[in-house]
C-alpha cells in the first residue's frame, strides 16, 4: 500500500504521515516513511511517503505508484496527479494557499482543480478539513481531520486508527486530535 | 520492543546503546536530528559546537581521553571538519570515535552534491553505510567495535533518504562501557613530523587489515539469487536496486571503505553481468574497475541527483514507467519562502529598495535571493558572505563597498563569519556587514547556539554578546537596529555604507516561529488602500494581489506588522 501526503510546508503533513506509519505498524505490516525536512519546509511544496506491506524496499513512491494521495491543498493535489496509480484514490482538502508566483502576479492559481481531477475519471473525495479543524477547536488539526477522512476509506479498522493516534500524537494534543479525527471519519 | 524511527533517531539510539558518553555537532540538514535525539538521553553529554571543526575536535579529545564519542554533520560540514579528521586518522583513538555524515543527493537542502565517501578514502578511515533505520542502529554499534579494534575513527555515511526515512528498529539496553584509562603518549597523540611519519605507516597497515576484515564481516552481505544480473551496491541505492530487480543477485556492501577485494572479485565471477549501483560519484565502480574487473555503472546511469527504482528499471532493463495521470497545463511552482513574520524580510526589503548588492550566506535568509526581494548576489558556503565581500571590495574598490553588504545569521556568524570579519578589519576593508540576529539557528529547525543563552539540553548558559564581539575585533561602528522599523533601518544602513571603515549592523528581531516573537492576531487592509502595491514588495506569503487590490490571508498572517510599517497611507491595520 503506497500512500502519499502532499501539502504546503507548515501544514502538519509530518504528523499525518507518522499516524499512518503507526497504524500500519499496528496492522503488523512492514512500514517505511520518507520525509523531507529543512529548506523544503519553508512554505514550499512538501511530500511525504508512507509505504507498507509484507516487504518494503525503497522508501520512495514514484510516478504512477500511489494507491492513495492525501492532499492538504488543492494546487498540491493537482501537482501530485502523476504519482497516482491508475484507479487510485485522491482525498483533497479544499483549501487554497497561493504560491509565490501567484502572489507576485506572475501566474494565476488554476481554476476548478477538483473538477479537472474528477473529469479524468479519478475517484476523488473532497472535504473542508479547515472547517472540521475549527469545529474540533484548533485550525492546526487540519492534518488529523484529513487522516480521519482517509481512515474511513482505508482497509484498516477504526480501532487500529484510534490506537495509532495514541501512538503518534503527543499526549497534550491527543484530545483535540481525537475530536478532529472523529469529525473527519464521520464525513 | 520495536519502534518506527527516523534513520537519524536510530543513529542516536545506536550511540546510546553503544555506551557513547560525549557528542558534539553543528546542525545541518539532513543530519540535525541525530544530535537532537542524542541530547534526549541523560546518560550522554551532548552539545552544539559553533562549527563542525570544533565539534570533531571535541569528540576527538573525548575519545583520546577514553570516552566513546560521536560527531554528526551534513556533507559540507566535513569540509569544515576535514582538518582534525585527517590527523585523527593518524592518531587513532583510545575509546571509539564515530563521525556521522549525511549526504544530500538531489540537494533537498544543500548547496552542492558532494560525495563524502571520497573523504573516507582521502583521510584513510573506514566508512560504513546503512540502508535503513535498523542498520543505522546496528552499524553505529559495529562502528565503535571497529574503531576500538583497529584504533581508528570510523565514518558512517547517511543520505537524505536514509536519514529522513522511518522504518522499524528493535530496541536494546545500553551497554555499560566504562571510560578507558588515559595515559600520555606523545608518539601517538602529538602529531609533529617525527611522530607522524611512523604513524603514517601504521595507517597504511591498518587499511590493509580493515580490507581483510571486510572480506568476512557480516557488514558485507552476498544475496545469491538469479545470476544473470549481479549488483554491487550500498546504502539507499541497495533499496532502489532491490525494488527494481527483486530476483537479481546482490553484493550489499555495509563497509564502503576500504573494499573487500576478494569478495568483490568472487561475486563478479559468479554473475553474467555485474552492475555497480551507487548515487553520485563512481566511488565503488572506479576501485572495482581498477581491480581489473569488468562492471557496468555510470556509463549507463548518472552522476547527478537521487536514484530510484524506476530510473534503474528504465536504464538497465529498458522498462517504461508506470501508467499514470497527467497535468495538462502549466501550473505555478511552490518554492520555499520566508515565513510570514520573518525577521529577515525587513532587511531585504530595504536592500532591494536601495538596490544594494548582498553577499549572502547559508541559512533561511538565502531565500532573500527569490523575487520580489531578489537581493542576494552570491552564496558560497557557511561564513563566506563577509570574506567574499571583502574580496569583492579588494577587486573593485571602495565605491563597490559603498553599494554592497554581507548578510548572515547569528549562528552562521559564530560558525565562521567571525574570522572573515577579523580579516576585513585587519586588512583595512571598509564594507558593511549585517548580522541577522533572530536569536536561533533557524533553517535547521531551531537549535540553540552560543548567542542564544541556552545549551542543547535547554540549560541556561553564558551568551556571546555579538555587539561586544564585533567591537573587540576592532569594528568601531556597530549598530543594533530593528529590521521592522524600516525607515530607521534604511537610515542606519545609509550611514554605515557611507562610513569609510568596516562596520556591522546587528538586525535584531526574533524568528517569527519563536514564542518570544510574541505575534498575535493578524493584519487587514482597509478602504484607505490606494492599491500602490508597496506591501507586495515584501514578498510576504500572507499578502496576495487580487483584481480588487491586495488582500491578507488570515490563516497565514501572524500580525507581525511589517506591512503596517511599510504602507504609506496607513491602510493596513492590526486587528
Amino acid at each position: 500500500m503506497n500512500i502519499m501526503i502532499v501539502g504546503v510546508g507548515g501544514q502538519g503533513t509530518l504528523l499525518a504521515s507518522r499516524i499512518l506509519g503507526a497504524a500500519a505498524m499496528r496492522a503488523g505490516k512492514q512500514v517505511k516513511l520518507s520525509e523531507v525536512h529543512g529548506m523544503s519546509q519553508r512554505g514550499g511544496s512538501v511530500v511525504t511517503y508512507v509505504k507498507y506491506g509484507d516487504r518494503v524496499d525503497s522508501p520512495v513512491i514514484e510516478k504512477g505508484e500511489a494507491d492513495m494521495i492525501i492532499a492538504f491543498e488543492e494546487l498540491e493535489a493537482y501537482r501530485s496527479l502523476p504519482y497516482l496509480k491508475k484507479d487510485g484514490v485522491m482525498i483533497v482538502n479544499t483549501q487554497k494557499t497561493n504560491p509565490m508566483p501567484v502572489i507576485t502576479g506572475a501566474m494565476s492559481y488554476p481554476e476548478n482543480i477538483t473538477k479537472t481531477i474528477e473529469e479524468k475519471g479519478i475517484n476523488i473525495i473532497t472535504c473542508d478539513a479547515l472547517e472540521l479543524a475549527k469545529q474540533a477547536g484548533n485550525i492546526k488539526a487540519v492534518n488529523v481531520a484529513l487522516i480521519g477522512v482517509m481512515a474511513k476509506n482505508s482497509p484498516l479498522s477504526k480501532e487500529i486508527w484510534e490506537g495509532a493516534l495514541v501512538d503518534a500524537v503527543p499526549a497534550k494534543f491527543l484530545e483535540l486530535n481525537q475530536k478532529a479525527f472523529a469529525l473527519g471519519y464521520e464525513q | 520492543m520495536k519502534k518506527l524511527m527516523l534513520g537519524n533517531e536510530a543513529i542516536a539510539r545506536g550511540a546510546y546503546e553503544a555506551g557513547v558518553r560525549v557528542a558534539s555537532s553543528y546542525p545541518g540538514t539532513p543530519s540535525t536530528e541525530i544530535t537532537e535525539f542524542i541530547a534526549k538521553y541523560d546518560e550522554i553529554y551532548a552539545e552544539w559546537a559553533p562549527n563542525e571543526k570544533v565539534a570533531v575536535e571535541v569528540a576527538s579529545g573525548a575519545a583520546i581521553a577514553g570516552a566513546r564519542s560521536l560527531s554528526a554533520m551534513k556533507h559540507v560540514g566535513v569540509n569544515v571538519a576535514a582538518d582534525p579528521l585527517f590527523t585523527m586518522s593518524y592518531i587513532g583513538v583510545n575509546a571509539g570515535l564515530v563521525l556521522c555524515v549525511a549526504d544530500d543527493p538531489g540537494m533537498h537542502s544543500s548547496q552542492n552534491e558532494q560525495d563524502s565517501r571520497n573523504y573516507a578514502i582521502a583521510a584513510k578511515v573506514p566508512m560504513l553505510e546503512p540502508a535503513d533505520s535498523a542498520e543505522c542502529r546496528d552499524f553505529v554499534k559495529e562502528a565503535y567495535a571497529i574503531s576500538e579494534k583497529f584504533d581508528t575513527p570510523v565514518m558512517i555515511r547517511l543520505t537524505t533518504r536514509v536519514a529522513h526515512s522511518q522504518s522499524e528498529v528493535e530496541l536494546f539496553p545500553r551497554e555499560d562501557v566504562p571510560v578507558r584509562d588515559y595515559q600520555k603518549d606523545a608518539s601517538k597523540n602529538v602529531m609533529v613530523p617525527a611522530n607522524a611519519r611512523p604513524r603514517h605507516i601504521v595507517v597504511e597497515k591498518r587499511m590493509e587489515a580493515l580490507s581483510e576484515f571486510g572480506e568476512s564481516s557480516a557488514l558485507n552481505r552476498v544475496e545469491m539469487q538469479d545470476t544473470k544480473i549481479g549488483i554491487i551496491t550500498a546504502g539507499i541505492a541497495y533499496q532502489y536496486a532491490r525494488e527494481a530487480f527483486p530476483d537479481a543477485s546482490f553484493l550489499k556492501l555495509g563497509m564502503v571503505n576500504p573494499l573487500p577485494k576478494n569478495l568483490i572479485a568472487d561475486f563478479v565471477s559468479k554473475v553474467d553481468v555485474c552492475y555497480v549501483i551507487e548515487e553520485l560519484d563512481p566511488v565503488l565502480e572506479r576501485q572495482i574497475r581498477a581491480m581489473g574487473l569488468s562492471v557496468r555503472g555510470k556509463d549507463e546511469l548518472t552522476l547527478l541527483g537521487e536514484y530510484s527504482a524506476s530510473l534503474l528499471r528504465e536504464k538497465i532493463a529498458g522498462e517504461k514507467a508506470a501508467e499514470t495521470y497527467s497535468v495538462d497545463e502549466e501550473i505555478p511552482v511552490r518554492p520555499p519562502v520566508m515565513c510570514p513574520g520573518c525577521s529577515h524580510r525587513g532587511v531585504f526589503y530595504v536592500l532591494n529598495k536601495l538596490k544594494i548588492a548582498a553577499s549572502g550566506d547559508i541559512g533561511c535568509y538565502s531565500l532573500g535571493c527569490a523575487k520580489p526581494l531578489d537581493s542576494i548576489d552570491t552564496i558560497i558556503c557557511m561564513g563566506a558572505s563577509i570574506s567574499g565581500l571583502h574580496g569583492m571590495e579588494k577587486a573593485r574598490g571602495r565605491e563597490f563597498a559603498q553599494k554592497s553588504v554581507a548578510v548572515l545569521g547569528d549562528s552562521t556568524f559564530l560558525h565562521s563569519g567571525v574570522t572573515g570579519l577579523m580579516d576585513m578589519v585587519y586588512n583595512k576593508g571598509t564594507s558593511t556587514v549585517i548580522i541577522l540576529d533572530n536569536s536561533i539557528t533557524g533553517m535547521t529547525g531551531h537549535q540553540d547556539n552560543p548567542s542564544t543563552g541556552f545549551t542543547i539540553k535547554g540549560e541556561p548558559t553564558r551568551q556571546v554578546d555579538l555587539e561586544k564581539l564585533c567591537l573587540a575585533l576592532g569594528v568601531d561602528l556597530v549598530t543594533v537596529a530593528d529590521p521592522f522599523d524600516v525607515d530607521n533601518f534604511e537610515k542606519v544602513l545609509r550611514e554605515h555604507l557611507a562610513t569609510e571603515a568596516p562596520s556591522v549592523i546587528i538586525a535584531q528581531r526574533p524568528c517569527a516561529l519563536l514564542k518570544k516573537a510574541g505575534y498575535t492576531g493578524c493584519c487587514t487592509i482597509t478602504d484607505a488602500c490606494k492599491n500602490c502595491k508597496m506591501c507586495m514588495k515584501l514578498g510576504c506569503p500572507a499578502i496576495s494581489m487580487t483584481e480588487n487590490g491586495p488582500v491578507i490571508d488570515d490563516t497565514l498572517c501572524n500580525g507581525c506588522g511589517l506591512c503596517v510599517n511599510v504602507c504609506k497611507f496607513g491602510a493596513i491595520v492590526q486587528k
